[in-house]
């Protein structure tokens, strides 16, 4: 079953599908950077697909000298009770993503989630501000070289 | 106080310090700042289970410009911690602070960049209460450890603010 949507997808997105693997009966698929939001507008819109859910969109730092994070979509289809999941890589001197809240409206918050912890930028976002840090933070907390324990005097606290 | 001259002499001579010492300690109010799951136990505490009434502070006010103690229940992150300042900063003089939890206390399991490793960072803090959560029983110790402290206090409002009190888990 996981094949068909593979297939499907690159039936309908030629160029889109770098690679896909399954483990565990979970589908991912491995897209680049430019077909990105083509890939995530075919698996929505395809009434044979029909992924109109995010579940959540995060990153991974992977701390390689190249293309150092990977951006994760967790799709599921309502429709057919199928998961997806679908990653793409990037490099750490330009950490940037196309948006795709054009696609799901609700990845607007997941978009700011990513960017705020791992300061992955979503060209096109409407409203692109951290989520749960202060907004004056300069940090990217969940990147592996930030230190468990923060920066000392990044956040400041009340006076006594 | 010597009220048991009461009903023998018909009046009784003490101290206005200590009158007012007496008043303030029975009747405290808290502000239930509760911002995690020790919340719950301070719910519990207010229950007739537990009856907190019974040493005057059932009535959780939530605005903090009738209230008298801060009860911090839960973990205080670098954000929510302006919060909690404000919060104190709107209370009335005499006010006192109780930390309840591993968390307020602590940072608790969190050793983490977002939460203040203990919140007499940024509040002074009166009593702690240890436990996660501490159960209803070590909550009002605490309670009446800070209204023995505050019949200690020798001024007319505040608090001496160079006594902390610790609550140990076992205390109940």
């Amino acid at each position: 079953m996981n094949q068909a949507i593979v297939d499907r997808v690159k039936a309908l997105v030629p160029d889109g599908v770098l690679s896909s693997e399954e483990f565990r009966g979970d589908l991912t698929i491995r897209v680049g950077v430019n077909s990105l939001v083509r890939v995530c507008e075919t698996l929505k819109s395809d009434p044979a697909l029909a992924f109109a859910m995010v579940i959540d969109i995060t990153a991974v730092d992977r701390y390689t000298p190249e293309e150092r994070f990977e951006v994760v979509y967790n799709l599921y289809s309502l429709e057919h009770k199928r998961y997806v999941r679908v990653k793409v890589r990037i490099d750490e001197q330009d950490p940037v993503v196309p948006t795709v809240t054009g696609v799901w409206a609700g990845a607007n918050w997941h978009e700011r989630e990513t960017f705020d912890m791992f300061g992955i930028r979503f060209a096109g976002h409407p409203d692109l501000r951290r989520l749960y840090m202060p907004e004056e933070f300069e940090y990217y907390p969940l990147r592996k070289d930030f230190p468990l324990m923060g920066i000392p005097d990044s956040l400041p606290l009340p006076r006594r | 106080m010597g009220l048991e001259n009461l009903q023998r002499d018909g009046f009784i001579t003490t101290k206005l310090n200590e009158v007012y010492a007496w008043a303030r300690k029975n009747s405290l109010w808290p502000m239930p700042m509760g911002i995690s799951c020790c919340a719950i136990e301070m719910m519990a505490t207010a229950s007739p289970r537990f009856d907190i009434a019974r040493f005057g502070s059932e009535v959780m006010r939530f605005t903090p410009r009738q209230d008298d103690v801060l009860l911090v229940a839960g973990t205080v992150n670098y954000k929510m911690a302006k919060v909690v300042r404000k919060i104190y900063d709107q209370m009335p003089e005499p006010k006192w602070v109780i930390s309840m939890g591993a968390c307020a206390s602590s940072g608790g399991m969190f050793r983490s960049y977002s939460v203040v490793q203990g919140i007499d960072q940024f509040v002074p803090v009166d009593v702690f209460v240890a436990g996660c959560p501490p159960r209803p029983e070590n909550l009002l110790y605490g309670l009446l450890e800070l209204q023995k402290k505050i019949e200690r206090e020798q001024t007319g409002g505040g608090t001496s603010r160079n006594e902390q009190v610790t609550i140990p888990e076992s205390a109940s």
